[in-house]
């Protein structure tokens, strides 16, 4: 199968690899996805006091495309309030990312792997209004 | 031209920027002797083996002959129990079918292995929705099979048992000589998928007790498209055609035979034959520089399927915590393939490392190495600074290896499956 430009970019030249203090009460972490499904991806936010995520970074266990849309995702959440990082929906990772069919679940888990790490944010600095939760 | 046997194999010269192949068991390129061989074949020498009345068809029919004797010759048969076919796929839907349908009326049983090739298995299935019952036995950790279970399993009603002799995924070897005789004790005839092994490791169908044999040309550096079924003619084995027609190949068979593809996969059978011992430890010598070469500089990997009863010409190496697929995509400069099937839309990992017992999760991990005849060890050392280089990098990217250094049980953590 080939892949696009943009996978193959995102998965040689990654964005953003690497681990914010979980302990951070400003961080938020997200871990998602399965090893026995091939893939695994975590995303840490790092939120400033106004609320914008000032930092991003991702570790992920998986195919090209997961680590692509994974990379991918971390540059698109950063300067984003929270409110507009969960708008983020798994079609314009694709579409972005011109994922074929089969490789669909990619964008799928890292839209959760954002919800995830809102969610987790929300529940350590006790601003969970379990809007984005789930 | 090199000369069979010579001690100088021809070298294959790779296009600038092409990835060094180690996929082997896929398929192999052809030795270009046997595509020498070939040639005259299309052209001066076209004639139809079949016709009967001018020197075209003769010399045609002389070499299709020539070529079934070379097959013969690798497997220790007669010329006369050699049927041309397209390939190891239709020789195993042959073998299968023909045997089946043609002893349907006394008996109704197959049995066969969990890690066969899909086309084994299909067939059987397909077998099985005509009313054939079908046992499908498994296998050890170590990728062969259990005699005792065998022997338990045949029934008489059994017909067939059909063990593939080289696994096409771990390059295992069944103990065939074993089942060979287990077979002939209790009166089913013994099918064997050689696909991987002709060429590769020696073969008898007498001292081995092979009922059936299939055989393709191009895992041996023979053409794509050409394939032979080794029947036996004593004590004779009946077959019912899948293919109508003229008559062809004692019935069996119909179609004119591709001189060319024939006389191809003759040439590789010579030339394996004379050269399979030397070739087998040079083999054995790469594929232990390779397993060496990684273990030194890599913790954390395992060998799928049991090293010692193993073609020399595979390796299969489950790379844990790092996902197959991404790997293969960090290793651009190999062509080898991977266990993690992410590409299948099923997304489940080989079903063949699943029936070893390997955890899904390292059946997602593993890369399948096939070394051949035109492998250097230049190629084996730059694959393994290569793919040091990139688990290496995607590990230091791997949510799953911070947690290995940080003491965490993968097992202990309630992963969300998606």
């Amino acid at each position: 199968m080939a892949y696009s430009d943009k996978v193959i970019d995102h998965y040689e030249h990654p964005r953003n690899v690497g681990a914010l203090d979980k302990e951070d009460a400003a961080v938020g972490t997200g871990l998602v996805g399965a090893p026995a499904c091939g893939d695994v991806m975590k995303l840490q936010i790092k939120v400033s006091a106004e609320g914008i995520i000032e930092d991003a970074k991702f570790k992920t266990f998986g195919c090209g495309s997961a680590i692509a849309s994974s990379s991918l995702v971390t540059e698109w959440v950063k300067g984003k309030t929270l409110d507009e990082a969960a708008t983020i929906k798994n079609t314009d990772i694709a579409h972005e990312l011109a994922l074929p069919p089969v490789k669909i679940h990619c964008s799928v888990l890292a839209e959760d792997a954002i919800k995830a790490a809102i969610a987790d944010y929300k529940k350590k600095s006790g601003k969970d209004d379990s809007a984005a939760a789930e | 031209m090199t000369a069979i046997g010579s001690k100088t194999t021809p070298t294959l010269s790779r296009p600038p920027g092409a990835p060094v192949y180690l996929d082997y068991q896929a398929t192999t390129p052809c030795d270009p002797r046997v595509v020498e061989a070939m040639l005259p074949w299309f052209t001066e020498k076209f004639g139809n083996p079949h016709s009967r009345n001018h020197r075209y068809g003769w010399e045609a029919e002389e070499a299709v002959e020539k070529a079934r004797e070379q097959i013969a010759d690798i497997i220790a048969a007669d010329s006369k129990e050699i049927i041309f076919t397209s390939g190891a796929t239709e020789s195993n839907n042959l073998a299968l079918k023909g045997v089946a349908h043609f002893y349907k009326e006394k008996k109704d049983h197959i049995i066969t292995v969990v890690t066969e090739h899909k086309c084994v298995l299909d067939t059987c299935r397909h077998l099985e929705q005509e009313g054939f019952s079908v046992t499908y036995l498994p296998v050890k950790a170590d990728g062969l099979i259990d005699l005792g279970e065998l022997e338990a399993a045949i029934t008489d009603r059994t017909v067939i048992v059909s063990v593939m002799a080289v696994n096409n995924e771990i390059g295992v070897i069944q103990p065939l000589a074993e089942i060979g005789a287990l077979c002939r004790r209790k009166g089913a005839f013994f099918h064997t998928d050689c696909a991987q092994a002709v060429g590769k490791i020696p073969l008898d169908v007498n001292a081995m007790n092979i009922d059936l044999m299939s055989i393709s040309g191009h895992k041996f550096y023979g053409p794509k498209g050409i394939g032979a079924l080794y029947v036996r003619r004593r004590p004779r084995i009946r077959l019912v055609p899948m293919i109508n027609g003229g008559g062809q190949e004692r019935g069996m068979r119909s179609g004119t035979l591709p001189t060319p593809l024939c006389v191809g996969i003759g040439e590789a059978c010579a030339i394996a034959k004379a050269e399979m011992a030397e070739e087998s430890e040079r083999l054995k010598g790469l594929q232990h520089r390779l397993l060496g070469g990684l273990r030194q500089r890599l913790p954390e990997i395992y060998v799928n399927g049991d090293l010692e009863n193993r073609i020399p010409g595979n390796l299969n190496i489950s790379f844990a915590f790092v996902e197959g697929e991404g790997l293969m995509m960090g290793v651009k400069d190999l062509a080898v393939s991977s266990g993690s099937a992410c590409t299948s839309a099923s997304l489940e990992p080989s079903y063949v490392l699943r029936a070893l017992g390997v955890d899904v999760e390292m059946a997602h991990t593993s890369l399948r190495f096939g070394l051949g005849r035109f492998t250097t060890s230049e190629d084996i050392e730059f694959a393994i600074d290569h793919i040091v280089e990139a688990v290496e990098h995607l590990r230091s990217m791997s949510p799953l290896w911070d947690m290995h250094l940080e003491g965490v049980d993968l097992k202990s953590i309630k992963w969300a499956e998606h």
